[in-house]
């Protein structure tokens, strides 16, 4: 996994950097002057309770979301000024599958190699499905896989162009054991490859494993940050009750 | 213009594959449509002169309330299926996104006129084979999926999308509307290029305007 089929801006030293980034729904705060930077290979574990920010960080960071004020940086490319190159740096892998319920995973696959514009789109997409243990079910619709067959698929879609930088929103929600381990492999191999980790998750142990940095949001604000070898679990957790912690 | 051009393509391609696998769009639409001309049809007695008077209104009613009933879907059904972020996450530009959805709502609204033909052959004795019609169906459908395209993706993420795209997209068409019931009444009339040459160079610059306008727009409406 250590080519790409696209490149980061010239001399972009980061892979992802974010500053004082805020955001706002209809009046309520979602994410308040969050800073974040990662380096290339490296994984960022994103903690924090239901409503925290995380998705809405997410959901920003690959362009889904505008922000209001801040500055976000992928792969040295400006979030708002050239959002299509920076679509070409991420991988996402969020609630939905972004799959076609009415297609075969292996259709899915192809539709979106040919969105992205790789050249060799059968043979990445057998590769793709055969590095998620999708190959035999992939001429079956999606509409009958089960959840962890669906993000099996997900996740070979979000892989499918060589992100530079992967982002993934809880990923480990409908895979079973073998799943998971796939995941914890797949995310090794992406950071091997020099590509970048950003992952949102409840489980703490699991995200401090794989993860370099860790971030915890609370109410929209960053809680802690920092190295996860010098974090433990109870650290992350006291953060994630934060406010309602306090509140009670 | 590759990157453009790729992206409209594949999202063409897909949508006119998946709407050719279910048939979900055309089947509800043209039902819709059938009802409006039998309607029609029950309503008055569709002697030749009484239909040379009505009948390019008839023709328009249907297209048009059967087109808002398709544009509605464009984007609601990826709203729906839970795909419009992977559209959105395309390296892509989005007027590349909106360039496909425009071309396969076209093309789904041009099967169901077409399809509508016979119909009104049938029903009306209206015969809808005829050059100069099918000009100005061709020209006016690509207006209304320009126009409806855009406002459909306005609409989807509102709550009340049903009602809020014909609120917007009907006052905005309204010329396309006039120029496609004009145009439509001289070519029934035989009146070629005399007649209908005005009412096709009135849409056409219509379409033009609002594919630049639309075209622009698309970027800011589909991000939260």
């Amino acid at each position: 996994m250590t080519t790409h089929d696209f490149n980061p801006a010239p001399g972009a030293q980061l892979a992802l950097e974010v500053a004082g980034l805020s955001k706002a729904f209809g009046g309520t705060p979602a994410l308040r002057d969050v800073d974040l930077q990662l380096g290339w290979g490296e994984a960022l574990a994103l903690f924090g309770h239901n409503g925290a920010g995380k998705s809405t960080l997410i959901r920003t960071l690959v362009t889904l979301v505008r922000p209001d004020e801040g500055t976000v940086t992928i792969a040295g490319f400006d979030r708002v000024r050239q959002a299509a190159q920076v679509r070409s740096m991420v991988g996402y892998v969020g609630h939905q599958s972004l799959l076609y319920d009415d297609m075969t995973a292996r259709e899915n696959l192809r539709f979106y190699a040919k969105l992205y514009g790789i050249a060799d789109a059968d043979h990445r997409v057998e590769r793709s499905l055969a590095e998620v243990g999708a190959t035999s079910f992939a001429n079956r619709r999606t509409r009958v896989l089960s959840n962890g067959m669906v993000k099996r698929v997900a996740i070979a879609r979000a892989l499918l162009h060589r992100p530079r930088v992967l982002l993934l929103d809880e990923p480990e929600t409908g895979l079973d054991q073998g799943g998971l381990e796939l995941l914890d492999s797949m995310v090794t191999a992406v950071k091997a490859g020099g590509a970048s980790v950003v992952m949102s998750t409840h489980a703490t142990e699991r995200g401090l494993a794989l993860a370099d940095h860790v971030l915890v949001l609370d109410a929209g604000r960053v809680a802690l940050a920092g190295a996860a070898a010098n974090t433990s679990v109870g650290e992350v957790q006291r953060a994630v009750l934060g406010t309602r912690q306090a509140a009670s | 213009m590759r990157n453009y051009l790729r992206g409209a393509l594949a999202i063409y391609a897909k949508d006119i594959r998946l709407e050719a696998r279910t048939k979900e769009t055309i089947s509800a639409v043209l039902a819709f449509a059938i009802i409006i001309a039998f309607i029609f049809g029950f309503a008055f007695d569709p002697s030749p002169t009484i239909v040379a008077v009505v009948g390019p209104g008839i023709v328009w009613v249907a297209y048009v309330f059967t087109g808002i009933l398709g544009m509605n879907r464009t984007f609601a059904l990826e709203r729906d299926r839970g795909t419009l972020d992977g559209l959105l996450l395309a390296p892509v530009s989005h007027e590349s996104v909106y360039a496909g959805k425009l071309a396969s709502t076209a093309t789904i609204m041009l099967v169901v006129e077409a399809a509508l033909f016979p119909v009104f052959l049938v029903l009306f004795d209206l015969n809808l084979f005829n050059v100069w019609f099918v000009l100005v169906a061709l020209a006016a459908t690509i207006g209304f999926a320009t126009v409806g395209t855009l406002f459909s993706a306005i609409a989807v993420h509102t709550r009340a999308r049903e009602v809020l795209l014909p609120l917007l997209f009907l006052p905005i068409v309204l010329p396309v509307i006039i120029g496609a019931v004009s145009g439509t009444d001289a070519a029934i009339a035989g009146d070629g290029w005399d007649g209908v040459g005005k009412w096709l160079q009135f849409i056409v610059a219509f379409d033009a305007v609002f594919l630049m306008l639309s075209s622009w727009a698309f970027d800011f409406v589909l991000e939260e």
